[in-house]
C-alpha cells in the first residue's frame, strides 16, 4: 500500500486535486495501482464533491460504507466511499470520508449526482448512515418494518430473530 | 350403461367393463395423475425445475407437466430456492389462494433449511411457516429426485386422499390426538396397589 502523502508534493500535481485543496485546505491522498484516493473531511463534503463534479467528474459510480468496528489502527467507525467517474477522460477517483457514532450523519449528494438516490438509500438500510437532504431515504433492501442496520460489524450474522417472526400457516388456514 | 343385476344370490354380478371402487380411491387417482405445479422458484433450484419439465425428463409422464403461473389453477406448490424475509410473506400470501386440495414440495436444501446461507435474512426452512409434505434434498437435487418426489407424492395421495379432504383437517388430527390424553387419564393408576410404586415408596422412606 502507498504511503499516504499531504497532496503538497509538487511532484506530484494534479489539477483536479490541486483546485480541491485549494478549496477546502490541505487534503490526504494516495495511489495504488494507479488509482486515486483523496480522503475529505465529512463537515465540507458537499462542497468537496460539488467541486469534484465541477472539475469533471460527472458520474457517480457507487456510494459504498465500511464499518471498521475494532479494525486496527482506524481511528473512526464509518468509512463511506464515493466512486467518481469523468466519462470525458475516463479518469476515476476515489473520494473517502469518515463518520462516527452516535448517529453519523452526512450531507446527501442526490442534488449532485442523481444516482446517488438508491446508493444512499442502501447504505442507509445496511449501516445507517444518515444522509441529510435525501428526498426520500427509506429502507432499500431490507423489509420496511426491519429495525437494525445489518451489515454493522456488531449485528449478529444469523440476526436478532427477525427471520423467524411470522405467522404460522397450518392447513387450517388454507 | 351396464346393468348390474343380482338376482336372489345376494351376490353382484358385474360386466367385465366394470368394476368397484371407493369414490375416495376415485378421487386420488384422479388428483396425483393431474398435479398442476406453481412454480416458485427463487433460485438455482428453479432451473432444475425448468430441466424436469422440459423434454429430456419430461414431467408430462407424470401428469404434473402443466406448470402455471397463476395460484388459482394450482394444486402443487413447489418451493425452489431460498426464501427470505421479504420473500415469505408472498409465499405465504401465494398459498393461501392455492385452492383446495393443495401439496406442496420443498425442493433443495435452502427452502427446507435455508441450507449454506444460515443469515439474518433467509428463513430456515419454510415449513416453519407453511404446511410441507415432501422434501427434496440436494444442492440443487437433480432432476430425477424431483421426480422421485413427485411420484412419492403421488403415492401419499393415493394412500390418504379423501374425496373431501379429511386428511387436510388438522384440527381433526388434534381432536383426536386429545382424546388419547384423555382416555390414559381415564386408565388412573391406583398407587396403593401398584407394586413397583410401593417398592419405590419403601425405598425412599428408607434413606430418610
Amino acid at each position: 500500500m502507498a504511503e499516504p502523502s499531504t497532496h503538497a508534493d509538487p511532484s506530484r500535481s494534479d489539477p483536479v486535486l490541486d483546485a480541491l485543496a485549494a478549496a477546502v485546505g490541505p487534503i490526504e491522498t494516495s495511489t495504488f495501482r494507479g488509482q486515486t484516493r483523496v480522503v475529505i473531511d465529512a463537515e465540507r463534503s458537499m462542497e468537496s464533491l460539488r467541486l469534484l463534479k465541477e472539475q469533471g467528474f460527472d458520474l457517480l459510480v457507487d456510494v459504498s460504507c465500511v464499518d471498521y468496528l475494532e479494525y486496527k489502527g482506524a481511528k473512526h467507525r464509518y468509512g463511506l466511499v464515493y466512486l467518481l467517474a469523468s466519462t470525458a477522460t475516463n479518469r476515476r477517483l476515489t473520494v473517502r470520508l469518515f463518520v462516527d457514532d452516535p448517529d453519523p450523519t452526512v450531507q446527501s449528494v442526490v442534488p449532485l449526482w442523481g444516482a446517488a438516490n438508491w446508493l444512499e438509500r442502501e447504505v442507509w438500510d445496511l449501516f445507517g448512515i444518515r444522509f441529510t437532504g435525501h428526498p426520500d431515504l427509506r429502507r432499500l433492501v431490507m423489509p420496511e418494518a426491519f429495525t437494525a442496520h445489518p451489515l454493522r460489524k456488531d449485528y449478529p450474522l444469523q440476526g436478532r430473530g427477525e427471520r423467524h417472526n411470522f405467522p404460522v400457516l397450518t392447513r387450517d388456514d388454507g | 350403461m351396464a346393468v348390474i343385476t343380482g338376482g336372489n344370490t345376494g351376490k353382484l354380478e358385474l360386466p367385465e367393463n366394470v368394476f368397484v371402487s371407493k369414490l375416495d380411491e376415485l378421487a386420488n387417482w384422479c388428483r396425483k395423475n393431474s398435479l398442476w405445479p406453481m412454480p416458485f422458484a427463487t433460485a438455482c433450484c428453479g432451473i432444475e425445475l425448468m430441466a424436469t419439465g422440459a423434454s429430456k425428463h419430461d414431467l408430462a409422464r407424470f401428469g404434473a407437466e402443466v406448470f402455471r403461473f397463476s395460484p388459482r389453477q394450482c394444486d402443487l406448490m413447489i418451493v425452489a430456492g431460498r426464501v427470505v424475509m421479504k420473500m415469505l410473506p408472498v409465499l405465504q400470501r401465494i398459498w393461501l389462494q392455492m385452492h383446495e386440495p393443495k401439496w406442496c414440495i420443498s425442493m433443495g436444501a435452502c427452502a427446507s433449511t435455508g441450507g449454506v446461507f444460515d443469515t439474518y435474512a433467509v428463513v430456515q426452512g419454510i415449513d416453519r411457516f407453511i404446511p410441507v409434505d415432501m422434501y427434496v434434498p440436494g444442492c440443487p437435487p437433480r432432476p430425477e429426485q424431483l421426480i422421485q418426489a413427485i411420484i412419492d407424492l403421488q403415492d401419499k395421495i393415493q394412500r390418504e386422499g379423501t374425496i373431501t379432504g379429511r386428511e387436510f383437517d388438522t384440527a381433526e388430527r388434534q381432536r383426536r390426538k386429545r382424546a388419547l390424553v384423555e382416555a390414559s387419564e381415564l386408565l388412573t393408576i391406583d398407587a396403593s396397589r401398584n407394586p413397583v410404586i410401593q417398592r419405590e415408596l419403601t425405598q425412599i422412606a428408607g434413606r430418610n
